[in-house]
């Protein structure tokens, strides 16, 4: 058995024993059997809710908000990065902003963004793009940075014009970081949306959890935490293995 | 790029954001947000009030503990998936993606098992700063040189004097890294433990501004969060800078 | 153009690198370099010799003085015809060697077949046929700086600027690559300009070597081996050569000594 192989059933192994413990743990009334569901009925919970009309209507709206803040925060990142980067001055000066970004809840902006874009979906997507455009930013600069001076030279050395060298270069060489920016990206789009939805709006599964918990449905609300955190950790593993595989192939994996 | 030239930047960094500002002002109207001038003004006077104080100093000690909490829960957990190669490559990416959830879905938890008291508060605000100080700890010991430890060896140094020479100074610099972002991801997490299902905090000030339409109070509560949140991280970024500069 | 007809000529370079510590790095710099010579520079290290390799290939201006390459002054770019291999390691970590190596042709739109049949041969001629298909961070730092030999040698330029490409060889392998870039060399006719930092290295390959002070490098001196043109490493046995090599040592001695603050 390959270390790689082992390390992989020990995370199994960990994370089966966890889901275990917690269930024999509410099972005994070790944890208050009021306050946690057990995880087998959290998940039966969580199945039955999703055969529901009005629970898939909250998946979709929720999924499709989180896709277009997502898609736009990754676009507009990178276009922000890349003239940021070209103007070093610029980017010194707003750094500490960036820095200090995310200890800033963004809702807070809500009412100025229901003002500005009015009710509906466009103040939630404005909050899951916020959300996720500093980490497509950030990771867009630092890939940049990255790309060994040299190899703009070597681009240069084979009279390649601007395009040629962002395409054929500079982008393989930042890919690494840029595919970082895009994993983060859709985590703080999701945390957003579903932050934003919990504590604000009137639709979608953050509401829906908000909801379940005000009026004591403990069940509702077990499921559907379920599923927005297998959502959450099913799409990052998901990237992560891709992403991983793009590594493997240039020998680092 | 010389120190003026920096206060120059900074100086037209800040007139654009009150530029800016305005300008909402002027298009979104004053059901949205106050003016720069007057907000600051608003914010000042309630620097003076006790009543705001009262809500702070539930938001500043629940920080204060979750940050506490945190630090050295993250940093002994990190030492120790560090130090045990294979226990550490178990976890990296198990926590990686814990990192990503969201995790405002697990508050109601929080307070089922808390009460809602300041202990879910606590326990909300540790949830986001644990797991990065974890990450950066684990990284910091994973990534020391060989080199170096042969190096102790070498010069016969004892356990004692390796850490103290050698171990310590190299993981530092990561570890301070680990320790601002989770700084701010443990007021992130108070902050919005109190939006939500809590009577005192600043958090708790925001949202009830939010739904009682005070739109002067929320904008002067929010401008005191964000001017304390920049220059926090600020003076931590510039330590860290100093600590990496050192490497 | 003849045989001994300068191919690239430089009149008082100098290059101070911009910014707020001024630093003069290099000239003024007068050389001619003769079409077909095999040219290698030794010095100190930080004296300006990759300073001087990026202005003769036009990848940075000189703050002062001329560049002729060709008859044709050389200004903001580099020109067609030249190819450089860099000291750092510049392999795309993201092709596989193959890829690597055929990067300049594809650029060139040549046909498949054609790029196929030069590509195979260069990665053949460095000794990386086993590796065609492996990615730069499978192989040794060596191998690497072989990758990048084979990507500018395919480009077939007709002056060839080698940066240290041997550094990270052994002395064995080191050798071995000084006889087939001879032999490189000799077939091509192009011009070769190597900057080492082995006295033996230069003495062994070149034609003329030429000595730089430390910072702001200059030459203080130019050594003509006189070797025929067909020369291999043997040559190190030779008794001319242990004449070479000392007078190398003896002009670089002093400015080793400047280098590391002995001076
Ligand atoms: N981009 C740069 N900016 C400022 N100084 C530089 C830069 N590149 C090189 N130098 C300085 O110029 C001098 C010559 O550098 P270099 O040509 O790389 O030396 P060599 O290749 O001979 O070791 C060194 O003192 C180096 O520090
Ligand atoms: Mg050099």
């Amino acid at each position: 058995m390959t270390r790689s192989t082992r390390i992989l059933r020990a995370r199994w192994g960990v994370s089966l024993g966890l889901i275990v413990l917690l269930e024999v743990a509410c099972r005994t009334g070790l944890v208050p059997p009021l306050a946690v569901l057990p995880p087998s009925e959290m998940a039966a919970a969580m199945v039955e809710l999703l055969t529901t009309e009005e629970v898939l209507a909250n998946v979709a709206a929720t999924f499709s908000t989180v896709a277009v803040a997502f898609l736009g925060a990754v676009l507009i990142g990178f276009a922000v990065g890349v003239a940021l980067h070209g103007i070093p001055r610029l980017r010194r000066a707003i750094d500490p902003l960036l820095a200090s970004y995310y200890s800033v809840p963004i809702f807070v902006f809500y009412p100025l963004l229901v003002a500005l874009f009015g009710l509906g979906a466009l103040p939630l997507i404005a909050i899951g793009f916020l959300a996720a455009l500093p980490a497509m930013l950030i990771a867009t600069l630092l890939g940049l940075d990255r790309v060994p001076p040299v190899l703009r030279r070597v681009a240069r050395m084979h009279r390649l014009g601007p395009a040629r060298t962002a395409a054929l270069v500079i982008l393989p060489a930042a890919l690494p970081n840029l595919f970082q920016g895009i994993k983060l990206s859709l985590a703080y789009a999701f945390i957003g949306v579903i932050a934003g939805e919990f504590i604000l709006s009137g639709g979608g599964l953050g509401y829906a959890i908000a909801y379940a918990y005000e009026s004591f449905d403990n069940r509702t609300m077990y499921g559907l935490m379920l599923f927005v955190l297998l959502s959450a950790v099913v799409s990052n593993t998901l990237l992560s293995a891709w992403e991983s595989r793009l590594q493997r192939r240039r020998g680092r994996g | 790029m010389s120190r003026r030239q920096g206060v120059l930047d900074g100086t037209l960094i800040l007139l654009a954001i009150l530029a800016v500002w305005q300008g909402l002002y002027q298009y979104a109207g004053s059901a949205a947000l106050t003016p720069p001038w007057a907000t600051v003004r608003y914010a000042v006077d309630l620097l003076g009030t006790p009543n705001f104080w009262g809500h702070a100093t539930q938001t500043l000690s629940a920080f204060a503990w979750s940050v506490a909490i945190s630090a050295v829960l993250g940093i002994a957990l990190g030492l120790w998936f560090g130090a045990f190669r294979f226990a550490g490559d178990v976890a990296e990416p198990m926590l990686a993606s814990l990192y990503t959830i969201p995790k405002v879905t697990l508050y109601p938890v929080m307070l089922l098992l808390f009460g809602l008291g300041p202990s879910a508060k606590i326990a909300f605000g540790v949830i986001h700063g644990l797991i990065p100080v974890v990450l950066f700890t684990l990284g910091a010991v994973k990534n020391i040189r060989p080199v170096l430890l042969r190096t102790a060896r070498s010069l016969r140094l004892s356990p004692i004097q390796t850490a103290r020479f050698v171990l310590v100074p190299a993981v530092l610099p990561e570890i301070a890294s680990g320790l601002r972002v989770g700084f701010s991801l443990c007021l992130l997490g108070v902050l919005i433990g109190e939006m939500f299902a809590s009577q005192r905090g600043i958090g708790f000030l925001i949202i009830n501004g939010i739904n009682s339409h005070n739109v002067k109070l929320t904008t002067a509560v929010t401008l005191i969060v964000i001017v304390f949140a920049v220059g926090a991280n600020s003076a931590l970024l510039a330590l860290d800078r100093r600590l990496h500069h050192r490497g | 153009m003849t045989e001994t007809a300068a191919h690239a000529v430089l009149r008082g370079v100098t290059r101070v690198y911009p910014g707020a510590s001024q630093v003069h790095a290099l000239g003024p710099i007068d050389l001619d370099i003769a079409k077909g010579e095999f040219f290698s520079v030794v010095g100190p290290s930080g004296c300006g010799k990759s300073t001087l390799l990026d202005v003769l290939a036009g990848l940075n201006p000189p703050s002062a003085g001329t560049i002729v390459f060709e008859g044709k002054p050389v200004a903001g770019s580099v020109p067609d015809g030249v190819g450089v291999v860099f000291q750092e390691d510049a392999s795309f970590p993201w092709l596989t060697v193959r890829d690597n190596v055929a990067f300049g042709l594809r650029r060139l739109g040549m046909d498949a077949a054609e790029i196929a049949r030069r590509v195979d041969y260069a990665v053949g001629f460095m000794g990386l046929a086993d590796f065609a298909g492996a990615y730069p961070a499978q192989l040794s730092g060596g191998m690497r700086q072989r990758v990048c030999i084979a990507r500018t040698l395919v480009l077939q330029p007709r002056l060839i600027l080698l940066d240290e490409p041997f550094g990270a060889l052994d002395q064995q392998t080191r050798l071995l690559m000084g006889d087939e870039l001879l032999r490189l060399w000799r077939e091509t006719g192009a011009t070769v300009l190597l900057i080492t930092h082995a006295l033996d290295e230069a003495a062994m390959l070149s034609d003329r070597v030429g000595v730089m002070s430390s910072r702001p490098g200059r030459f203080i001196d130019l050594v003509e081996t006189g070797w025929p043109r067909d020369r291999d490493s043997r040559i190190v046995s030779d008794a001319a050569f242990g004449a070479v090599t000392a007078r190398l040592w003896s002009s670089l001695r002093t400015e080793s000594m400047k280098a590391i603050g002995r001076g």
